[in-house]
């Protein structure tokens, strides 16, 4: 944030306008500019849809695709709390039991190496659609806050261990009054790309599953489309997909803020 | 050249109650380095006394053996379970590290709780917690953050969370160490202040001759590699102290003395430096 200020000498507040300005402006010239291709070249829209006719097949299809939006956050938020949940959990089992960690680990980073698209068709013969979906979620969205919660509760300083011990304190109150807010920057770090994987997941499932039939998913929706060479809804569903996927990010962007501010080094603002 | 000679006169203030005494204590790590051999110490009720050594002797070692902290290879710690005001927890430590330690997530009011949070006492707890700000003078910042406080305020909140329990022995390890000089004397004077208030027996780690004979009653001097009491000399200046002492010829004597006690215990065992 500072930097951009030192180098181009500019107030704080037109910074703070330019920030917001300046991607907007250039978004409304990528989307000007490709109108005019569209129009210029008169490129019919199976092959490429001009930004008016996407925003009007959102508009007509808007009760097809609100449905199947809300499929798709709906397991995207069950993974994702799911996820966290897990995560947070195994991460503890994990420091709490050196045997557990030692017995489990290695299966959790082959959950997490092997690519999910391919796990996908598996599930989905073994599970109820929505299960298998919710489970590649799941798989995709937890090991990030496995593996950051683990490394956040082995970064306490090693001094307030220390003064814990000197006064007495049982093992849940190490966990609960040290360990654990200790590793809260982390955690909400891990929640952060948890976010995004449970929807990353969630499509992976919806894709794979496409073909299998009852999906009604916003990826479902785009596999559908691109059968029928309806183009415009493709781009449609796409375009909603990614608002989901900005509207995730900045949901845990704040509450990680909110939960930070007071009193971590990354979510100070520094007055120079 | 100073002339080395163990035979400087022990400390006239062996009397009174110990509260504890480390005995032929040792300690040695897994890599071979001996910190400790055959340490004796005894701490007295009441008393200031200052552990003085260079880095790597041992004394920041010697300070977690008697907090329980570490446990020594060699030797005992014996606890004096005295008669008296002392006789229910004669075993009450107060611990302040070379850093703060203070919980960044937490309130300056929180982070002195957390003593009497641990031990299940929640009782009286804000009116203890309000006292022991008061006694450190940090009373208007009970609910700042410690990344809102100065250096120096920092250790003000990590010695009142020592002082928050009934604490009989306040261990403190080079507490000071990382403040600016005038910060430094201004905690000292407070410190002292405390000390005379409180009466409570302090176990002070220093590197700086300065330090230990303006604060303390006696100053262990202690030899590296390995750690052990080279020699003991008391300072007999009365207490209070203040400004004027630390201006003082009989200061600048002491000082003079205790110098060349550290350079003779360093000199003694292991010339060549050989790190911490």
């Amino acid at each position: 944030m500072g930097e951009g200020r030192a180098k181009d000498e500019i107030s704080p507040v037109a910074d703070r306008v330019l920030r917001v300005l300046l991607p907007i402006a250039m978004l409304a010239l990528g989307v000007a500019l490709w109108e005019l291709v569209v129009r210029v070249g008169g490129i019919p829209p199976y092959v490429l849809p001009s930004p008016w006719l996407v925003f009007s097949t959102l508009v007509s299809d808007r009760a097809l695709l609100s449905a199947s939006l809300l499929v798709t956050l709906t397991t995207t938020l069950q993974g994702f709390l799911l996820a966290a949940v897990g995560g947070v959990g195994l991460a503890v089992l994990f420091n709490q039991s050196r045997l557990i960690e030692y017995s489990l680990y290695p299966y959790a980073v082959i959950l997490q190496v092997t690519p999910i698209v391919a796990i996908a068709p598996l599930l989905l013969i073994y599970l109820p659609q929505q299960a298998a979906v919710l489970a590649c979620a799941w798989i995709v969205a937890f090991f990030p806050v496995l593996a950051n919660t683990t490394l956040g509760l082995n970064s306490v300083d090693h001094n307030l261990v220390d003064l814990f011990r000197l006064y007495g304190a049982t093992r849940r109150q190490v966990l609960f009054d040290l360990k654990l807010p200790a590793a809260q920057p982390y955690i909400l770090g891990g929640l952060k790309i948890a976010g995004g994987l449970s929807l990353i997941g969630a499509v992976v499932a919806e894709i794979a599953a496409g073909s299998a039939g009852a999906g009604s998913g916003l990826a479902y929706r785009i596999v559908e489309s691109g059968y029928r060479l309806n183009i415009p809804r493709m781009f449609a569903a796409l375009l909603l997909l990614s608002l989901a996927g900005i509207l995730i990010f900045f949901a845990l962007s704040v509450l990680s803020h909110l939960m930070l501010r007071r009193w971590h080094e990354s979510a100070i603002v520094r007055e120079v | 050249m100073i002339r080395c000679d163990r035979n400087v006169p022990v400390g006239s203030s062996k009397s009174g109650t110990p509260v504890v005494a480390l005995r032929g204590v040792g300690k040695s790590f897994a890599n071979d380095v001996v910190a400790l051999e055959r340490l004796d110490l005894d701490v007295w009720s009441g008393e200031f006394v200052s552990l003085l050594g260079p880095s790597g002797c041992g004394k920041s070692t010697a300070l977690r053996i008697i907090a329980g902290l570490s446990e020594p290879t060699r030797g005992k710690v014996e606890w004096v379970e005295a008669q008296g005001a002392y006789a229910a927890g004669a075993r009450r430590i107060g611990f302040v590290f070379q850093e703060p330690t203070l919980m960044p997530w937490a309130t300056v009011a929180a982070n002195v709780r957390l003593p009497l949070k641990l031990a299940g006492l929640a009782a009286d707890a804000p009116a203890r917690v309000d006292a022991a700000l008061a006694r450190v003078g940090l009373s208007g910042f009970a609910q700042s953050y410690p990344r809102e406080l100065s250096g120096g305020m920092k250790m003000r909140a990590s010695i009142a969370r020592a002082l928050v329990t009934e604490t009989n022995l306040l261990l403190m390890d080079e507490p000071f160490a990382a403040l600016d000089e005038i910060t430094r004397f201004r905690l000292n004077n407070d410190l002292l202040g405390l000390w005379e208030s409180l009466g409570k027996t302090v176990v002070f780690v220093t590197h700086s001759v300065f330090e230990s004979v303006y604060l303390s009653q006696r100053i262990v001097v202690m030899t590296r590699r390995p750690g052990r009491v080279f020699t003991e000399l008391s300072i007999d200046a009365p207490h209070p102290r203040d400004e004027r002492f630390r201006t003082s010829a009989d200061y600048a004597g002491y000082c003079r003395r205790v110098s060349e006690a550290l350079a003779c215990a360093s000199a003694g065992t292991d010339e060549a430096p050989t790190g911490s």
